[in-house]
């Protein structure tokens, strides 16, 4: 029984949903901002500390399933060191990605300090559950409004 | 725990599921057991057949064309409200308005009685276990005018605290109770007709939303003294985009139009228009003609096997429910009503309810799952969300029985 969920709830992702390593209010940050998902109740708050133009880390709060959650640790992993505009082109990427269960360039071809890309693949395995497209998405596109959101309004903890 | 062989069904389920063409299906390849009519049922072929037929056969604008077509038409839509009022034994065909659904229908007594009879200094008294329909009218009643929101608790058990409805109604100011009949969370059955009766002794009128009680139990707006009563076509194994507002003619009288435009005028002129008679007046543009002769032939239908015989049906399916699920290593069912119907929420230990669905959908249940409309009780109840079984007139207690195998596996799956 359930052989065909086998794919989405890879060991990958229940690693990641069960011990998330982002998980938590940070005690630094500089943006942040909170996603909903009004049809099931998902809801996911994205913490953000920028530096220069890139980003320096991220960590977020989740109160969803399994997807949300390992969607949500994973990107956290993906994105820490990058450019503001290549996190919202990796952005783009995954949700192509689950849409469609193509995978990207980075993964077909591989690239420089892509591990924690090409661990975003088991994502992919959502394409073939459209209703759960958006626990995949929620956290990524609650990124990238903490990324473009007022410093002023987020704080420092401590 | 119940041997499915106790259990009588009060009517052959097997006659009533070979009339849901959808339910010989498989998803695939798993039998489909749909868990999830309290979202939408499924349409029997009386149904879908007496819409088909009016297409093929009689079907031309309401009320308005001096022709053959047009007067069979109009008689067939028109009839369909002697056919609610009988249902709802209501005093008149008169108080029966069709609108979109029970949203419209609470949508209109909000802006039509809410902004056009009640007053600055009033409340509305909802409970906690309301669905948002019944929540967010009011909101934005209280936003527009000043008129109060209160809000009746709920006791662990999930069953409305009589003892808060009580509280809330003391000072005289709260000028309309608006509760679900039954809870689309809990499957709790409200006391309606005590809900009423406290209401009226302290000078307060009372809306319930049937959207769930009207296709289990037998309703009688006159008994029960319901001032307004509001409820949904597509549940009752009827079309979409028909629902009903029950209202006493003198409320209905009082209160103005809801939408402007054709059909609910008297006369019109660049300086004035008048109204027409109710419930023409709160029937602006073309109506829903086709929906309207299918939800006759809905209620046709459903009178035909009996709520009597419904009601019992549905009574020994959550007998058996209740003791499935309880059996459920992890799960726990939420709400424990004395009086309620066949609306299981539950949640599992270590599982999130959107990941329960998910598996039970591979083995073809339909469920549903999230906050299910009703966010504010989910925080009453401590959950973020939960996964829902419900039953319709067609359900078995082989397809319960099915749930509670898979969601042990499920349990398993998870742990």
């Amino acid at each position: 029984m359930f052989d065909d969920v086998r794919d989405l709830y890879s060991e990958a992702i229940r690693n990641h949903s069960r011990a998330p390593r982002h998980a938590g209010r940070p005690n630094v940050f500089d943006g942040s901002a909170r996603g909903d998902n009004p049809m099931c109740g998902d809801r996911v708050t994205v913490f953000v500390r920028r530096g220069g133009t890139g980003l320096e880390g991220a960590g977020f709060e989740a109160r969803g399933c399994e997807l949300v959650t390992a969607s949500a640790d994973l990107m956290c992993d993906a994105v820490a060191g990058r450019g503001l505009d290549e996190i919202t082109g990796i952005a783009g990427q995954v949700e192509a990605m689950a849409r469609s269960g193509q995978m990207p360039d980075w993964v077909t071809q591989g690239c420089a300090h892509c591990d924690a890309l090409e661990a975003l693949q088991p994502l992919s395995a959502v394409h073939e559950f459209p209703s759960r497209l958006r626990c995949v998405t929620l956290p990524w596109t609650t990124l990238v409004a903490a990324l473009g959101s007022d410093s002023k309004t987020s704080g420092d903890a401590a | 725990m119940n041997a499915i062989s106790d259990i009588k069904p009060a009517f052959d389920v097997d006659v009533i599921r070979a009339q849901f063409p959808i339910l010989s299906q498989t998803i695939r390849g798993k039998t489909f057991t749909f868990l999830d009519s309290a979202a939408s049922a499924q349409k029997p072929r009386a149904v879908i057949d007496a819409m088909v037929l009016a297409m093929e056969t009689q079907y031309s604008n309401v009320h308005r064309g001096l022709h053959w077509m047009s007067e069979r038409t109009s008689d067939a839509y028109e009839g369909t409200r002697d056919v609610i009022a009988r249902l709802l034994n209501a005093g008149s065909r008169e108080e029966i308005v069709f609108t979109k659904n029970a949203t419209e229908a609470i949508n209109l007594v909000a802006h039509s009685y809410g902004r056009g009879v009640m007053r600055p200094g009033q409340a509305v008294l909802i409970s906690a276990m309301e669905h948002h329909a019944n929540l967010v009218p009011w909101q934005m009643l209280r936003d527009a005018t000043g008129i109060e929101l209160r809000v009746a608790d709920i006791t662990d058990a999930g069953e409305l605290d009589m003892a808060s409805v009580e509280a809330q109604l003391a000072d005289g100011k709260v000028g309309l109770v608006a509760i679900t009949h039954m809870s689309n969370v809990l499957g709790t059955v409200n006391p309606v007709a005590r809900i009423a009766a406290l209401s009226h002794q302290h000078g307060a009128k009372v809306l319930f939303d049937g959207s769930q009680a009207v296709v289990h139990r037998a309703v009688d707006v006159q008994a029960i003294d319901a001032d307004f009563y509001v409820w949904t076509g597509h549940k009752l194994y009827g079309p979409t985009g028909i629902g009903v507002l029950y209202a006493k003619r003198e409320l209905l009288e009082a209160m103005p139009p809801f939408m402007g435009g054709g059909d609910m005028i008297g006369s019109v002129s660049f300086e004035r228009s008048t109204w027409a008679e109710v419930p023409h007046k709160f029937e602006a543009g073309t109506p829903m003609i086709l929906e309207a002769i299918g939800l006759r032939a809905a209620i046709e239908w459903v009178e035909a096997i009996g709520m009597e015989a419904i009601t019992a049906h549905e009574a020994g399916l959550v007998h058996h429910a209740l003791n499935r699920l309880v059996a459920v290593p992890g799960l726990r069912v939420l709400g424990t009503a004395q009086d309620r119907g066949g609306v299981f929420s539950f949640a599992m230990e270590g599982a999130h309810a959107h990941d329960v669905a998910t598996l039970l959908d591979r083995e073809g249940i339909a469920v549903r799952a999230g906050n299910h409309c009703a966010e504010p009780l989910m925080r009453r109840l401590g959950v973020d969300s939960t996964a829902r079984a419900s039953c319709g007139i067609y359900t078995t207690p082989e397809e319960i029985d099915r749930l509670a195998d898979t969601l042990v596996k499920v349990g398993e799956f998870f742990r």
